[in-house]
């Protein structure tokens, strides 16, 4: 069944609280989700005090500073700082998005930092997207062809189908939307969610792509592609921007369209 | 301990190459629904007060049982294919599911059939 309720050794409880030793005026308080799988434990929220005088703007900066100055057991990923790479996916006050661009001034009172909603943990703020990558390799996301590529050159593509690929090439694969999904929360196992389904929109519309109806075959299924049910909590959370809901909806309407209405 | 890499996980049965045609049902169901609805509540609210010959009367009509026919047809079979889509989201157990998606069937076809049989046995004897 849909699981409405964390189950008993997934409640989180209060954690420790460190304060800060500073009398500094600008001070803000994150509430951070806290789980290791060594000690066999509950999960917790630890309360942690950072001083913004001495803090970049971004979330992932005040994870950063925790990190280094207050807690070094604190985990979670990150790389480019700067929203393309898709690593510090997590939810924040109540959203998920990318902690590099999320400013810490957005959020209202105190900053609650956890790990992407309804996916396993493997540490903290860490998630387990093992099934979220297989998935996206289901979908084949690279250009399948018949006709071999001409030796001198590119695949050409004309400015017009090169636009097609706007809003759907800039995805980083951060899962903010497909966690933010309540069809994928219950189904992930077989519904491919908005990501994969964005991507394989991406391969779709793609002119110089010769399996568009193999790639519709392997969509046109009850929980692969038809849990989606236009919820739009993919859009909201995309932190890039981009719509899946739209291409979701783009697919069902290739589908219907070459069997005719 | 499962031995199945996550690709094999992912890819699971495949697809069933359908979901198409329930969706778009769905769709022209509810678009069909708007006009026949209206004219239900309407001609219902229409109707209030009426007694038991007024109603056989009005039943009797040869377009009113058509178009209540249309009603009963599209509309149990509309929320046959919607209580399915809500198990399916719902029940992720495949044999509880498809328990439960064949008794709302059977359950709906049934109320269907009982409603068609009342208009016509009424349109007919009228």
């Amino acid at each position: 069944m849909a699981e409405f309720r964390l189950p008993a050794n997934s409640v989180v409880k209060q954690g420790k609280h460190f304060k800060a030793d500073t009398t500094s005026p600008n001070m803000r308080v994150f509430k951070i989700y806290r789980w290791s799988p060594d000690e066999g434990e509950n999960p917790r929220t630890d309360t942690y005090e950072v001083d913004m005088d001495k803090c970049g703007p971004m979330v992932l900066d005040a994870l950063i500073k925790i990190k280094n100055e207050i807690d070094p057991t604190l985990t979670f990923r990150r790389s480019c700082r700067e929203g393309i790479c898709g690593s510090c996916s997590m939810n924040i006050d109540g959203s998920n998005t990318l902690a590099c661009t999320k400013p810490i001034d957005e959020c209202k009172g105190d900053v609650k930092v956890y790990p992407l909603p309804h996916m396993p943990v493997v540490k903290d703020l860490v998630p387990d997207l093992t099934n979220f990558y297989a998935q996206y390799a289901s979908i084949k996301p690279w250009i399948e062809t018949q006709t071999p590529p001409p030796p001198d050159k590119e695949r050409l593509q004309s400015k017009e189908d090169r636009e097609k690929l706007d809003g759907l090439y800039e995805c980083i694969l951060c899962a903010c939307c497909s966690t933010s999904c309540p069809s994928y929360w219950w189904n992930s196992d077989k519904y491919l969610g908005p990501a994969a389904l964005l991507q394989s929109y991406r391969w779709i519309v793609d002119s110089r792509d010769e399996a568009t109806g193999e790639r519709l075959d392997e969509l046109e299924d009850p929980f692969k592609l038809y849990r989606c049910h236009t919820i739009m909590n993919c859009a909201k959370a995309c932190p890039k921007g981009l719509n899946p809901a739209k291409a979701i909806t783009e697919i069902k309407k290739l589908i219907v369209e070459r069997r005719g209405g | 301990m499962k031995f199945r890499t996550p690709i094999s996980l992912a890819k699971g049965l495949g697809s069933a190459k359908e979901g198409a045609h329930h969706w778009w049902m769905q769709r022209l169901t509810a678009l069909a629904l708007v006009p026949l609805s209206l004219w239900f509540a309407f001609s219902v609210a229409r109707m209030a007060g009426a007694g038991f010959e007024e109603m056989h009367e009005w039943i009797s009509n040869p377009w009113v049982a058509a178009f209540l026919a249309l009603f009963f047809i599209v509309s149990y079979y509309h929320g046959a294919i919607g209580v399915q889509v809500v198990l399916e989201d719902y029940i992720s157990s495949e044999g509880t599911r498809m328990v439960f998606i064949i008794i709302t069937k059977f359950a709906l076809a049934l109320l269907g059939a009982a409603s068609l049989m009342a208009v016509i046995r009424i349109a007919a004897t009228g």
